[in-house]
């Protein structure tokens, strides 16, 4: 504590002779690590000195570690799918070919996989849009016990895929499960929620809403408390009702919430693997609920595919960076970046 | 959020018919306990289905709890045993990879935000991208390299003969590195959207005064980071603890000696004559149980974290 006072205070010393110098020199050169000195220094003894350098000690490990697990790993990947790889002896990096993205196309359970992410990409993150918005618009008011009740709809958000997998496995039972027990109450069902090709998806979506609405609503709830006091005053007095109120203040003030939450949530849906992974047999998917990353995970390491596993995980991260570039790009041109 | 409960009570309740709020606020309490169920039926049934004993799971709807003398922790004794082990290893790589992870993304962030330097948005676009890689794209070539290129089990061989180690520790190696990695662009941002909002004026005038840039990280940056520090240690503490994929790429099988919790949770109370719900459920909860007590305990904190 000693040290930050006594650092501060000469902080605010240097800031003032900081601000002398600077005065005295019309050139305006940037600031430099050395306090402004007369740059008698050699060129390597700058470039040594200059920020970049500086500062490198502290961004290059960890660019390396995750440079090369991340990005070289990609790499390696795509370069993997090119070959016929299939688990013995090395991969042959000698003969490269598009093979494997040919196949994909003759490969049925690849349309499959395929519209079924899409259902789960567009159904997951509208629900979890919309659910945690109606979350998020009952909190945001003068409520007794906001924050345990806040707490009780984050919570299964901080349990593993693994985790809610079994809890799901059991409501959706066929023979005791409570959703049919529910349903049963309006003399519905029962239905082999997953179990029926047709039900599955819907499902599944259904209990990772369950999951995920609770991160929507953290998002939107922070978004709302940003948004301005007399925003609501200034509508007040021009006499807007309340839901005129919610539809032309509020909610167009959280699209910027809603568009990183939804990037997130369509990610999340991208990797649903260990939830289909849990809930299913292992490796064998429900039917009705194979999923590219599902397919993947299954074609190298339960069928010794690794070439074509490779194939459809390049296709994943494909389609993710469809979903993520536009973001990045956004990001960086408000600013944010 | 108590600021934000006095801001927003002015649209919605202070100033209409009274009775018109009374029948409101009767909806919205319903709504919320409602909602409450939603959230909280899932996992009560997961417990009281973990206490049963097998007549009172067959006679009691999944809903209720077990009836006098249908309480039994006998699947909890069990499921802790098949875990125990896949515990410990859980505990010698989440925490590990914990911490390194806070301390590169620290570091990362500092480098990347208060010291500025030319071509620094295309490195920390490099970083934010990493976030949303999805994990898919990358297992086929962590798998080649784990057991094939870098094979740390047979290269660290000359360990395995002292005491406390063994040969799956090589694997949980590869597990904290691999963690480590790929948690390293999260924590970065998460440091950064605190680094971006610290004063630059006084970073500044700590250049002037010819701190070094070594010097300002540890004098300055460190000591105010630490309210940070908590948020990303609990936020990747629970992400790393719950991951599965890693698991299931580096470790592959429940039965290696290096089996996390989660992989051994996705393994158990499979029989042939069906499956041994009790035994997951309880399995489940004997799983989370850390997570559980870290959310339940730093809820807010948590929250901070998720909101990036």
């Amino acid at each position: 504590m000693k040290d930050v006072l006594e650092l501060l205070c000469s902080v605010r010393r240097g800031r003032i002779a900081g601000r002398d110098e600077s005065e005295s020199r019309p050139d305006e050169r940037p600031i430099r690590t050395d306090g402004g000195a007369v740059d008698d220094r050699s060129s390597l003894r700058r470039w040594l000195d200059s920020d970049l350098v500086q500062s490198a000690p502290f961004w290059l490990p960890p660019f390396l570690l995750m440079g090369f697990f991340v990005y070289a790993a990609i790499g390696w990947n795509f370069l993997l799918s090119l070959t016929s790889y299939s688990g013995f002896g090395d991969p042959n990096y000698g003969d490269l070919s598009f093979e494997n993205y040919w196949t994909m196309f003759e490969d049925p359970g690849m349309w499959a996989a395929t519209r079924n992410t899409f259902v789960l990409l567009v159904g997951f993150t509208l629900a979890c849009l919309v659910v945690g918005l109606v979350l998020a618009l009952l909190l945001d008011r003068e409520i007794r016990f906001g924050r345990p009740l806040r707490t009780i709809y984050l919570l299964p958000f901080a349990l593993s895929f693994i985790v809610t997998a079994q809890f799901w496995r059991w409501m959706y039972n066929v023979n005791n499960g409570i959703v049919n027990q529910f349903i049963g109450l309006f003399g519905l069902g029962p239905y082999n929620w997953l179990g029926s090709p047709r039900l599955v998806l819907g499902s599944v979506i259904f209990a990772l809403v369950w999951q995920f609405s609770g991160y929507t609503m953290i998002i939107y709830l922070a978004a709302l408390r940003s948004i301005p006091n007399d925003q609501y005053e200034a509508a007040r007095v021009d006499g807007a009702s309340t839901i005129r109120m919610y539809r032309r203040v509020i909610v167009p003030q959280l699209r910027p919430a809603m568009v990183s939450a939804s990037v997130v949530l369509m990610l999340f849906a991208l990797k649903a693997f260990d939830f289909l992974y849990a809930i299913s047999d292992g490796y064998r998917p429900r039917r009705g609920a194979d999923i590219l990353a599902t397919k993947m995970v299954r074609e190298s390491f339960s069928r010794s595919e690794w070439a074509y596993g490779s194939a459809i995980a390049i296709l994943l991260f494909v389609l993710s960076l469809a979903v993520i570039a536009p973001y990045l790009y956004n990001q960086y041109k408000r600013g944010n970046l | 959020m108590s600021e934000k409960s006095v801001t927003t009570e002015t649209p919605s309740a202070t100033d209409r018919a009274t009775e018109g709020i009374e029948l409101g606020r009767v909806g919205l309490y319903a709504t919320l306990i409602g909602l409450v169920g939603f959230y909280l039926v899932p996992i009560e049934s997961g417990f009281v289905t973990s206490i049963k004993t097998s007549e009172a799971l067959r006679d009691t709807a999944p809903f209720f709890p077990p009836g006098p003398g249908g309480t039994t922790f006998e699947k909890w004794q069990i499921a802790f045993d098949y875990l125990a082990p896949g515990l410990v290893n859980s505990v010698l790589f989440t925490i590990p990879s914990t911490i390194l992870c806070a301390i590169f993304g620290s570091m990362a962030a500092y480098g990347l935000t208060l010291v500025k330097w030319r071509g620094q948005v295309a490195v920390l676009a490099l970083f934010i991208a990493g976030i949303f890689v999805p994990y898919q794209a990358v297992i086929v070539p962590l798998y080649e390299f784990w057991t094939q290129w870098a094979q740390l089990d047979a290269r660290l061989a000359f360990l395995w003969g002292l005491p406390l180690l063994a040969e799956h520790h090589a694997t949980l190696l590869e597990l904290i590195i691999t963690h480590t990695a790929y948690g390293v662009p999260i924590i970065t941002l998460l440091f950064r959207s605190q680094y971006k909002t610290m004063s630059w004026e006084m970073i500044e005038a700590a250049r002037l005064d010819g701190a070094s840039v070594w010097r300002i990280y540890r004098r300055i940056v460190l000591p105010l980071s630490v309210p940070m520090f908590a948020v990303v240690f609990i936020f990747q503490f629970t992400q790393i603890w719950n991951e599965f994929l890693f698991s299931l790429t580096i470790i592959g099988s429940v039965n290696n000696p290096a089996a996390s919790a989660t992989l051994i949770l996705s393994g158990l109370g499979e029989a042939l004559e069906g499956t041994d719900y009790p035994l997951r459920m309880a399995g489940a909860f004997i799983t989370a149980l850390p997570t559980l007590l870290v959310y339940v305990l730093f809820a807010d904190k948590f929250a901070e974290g998720v909101r990036v």
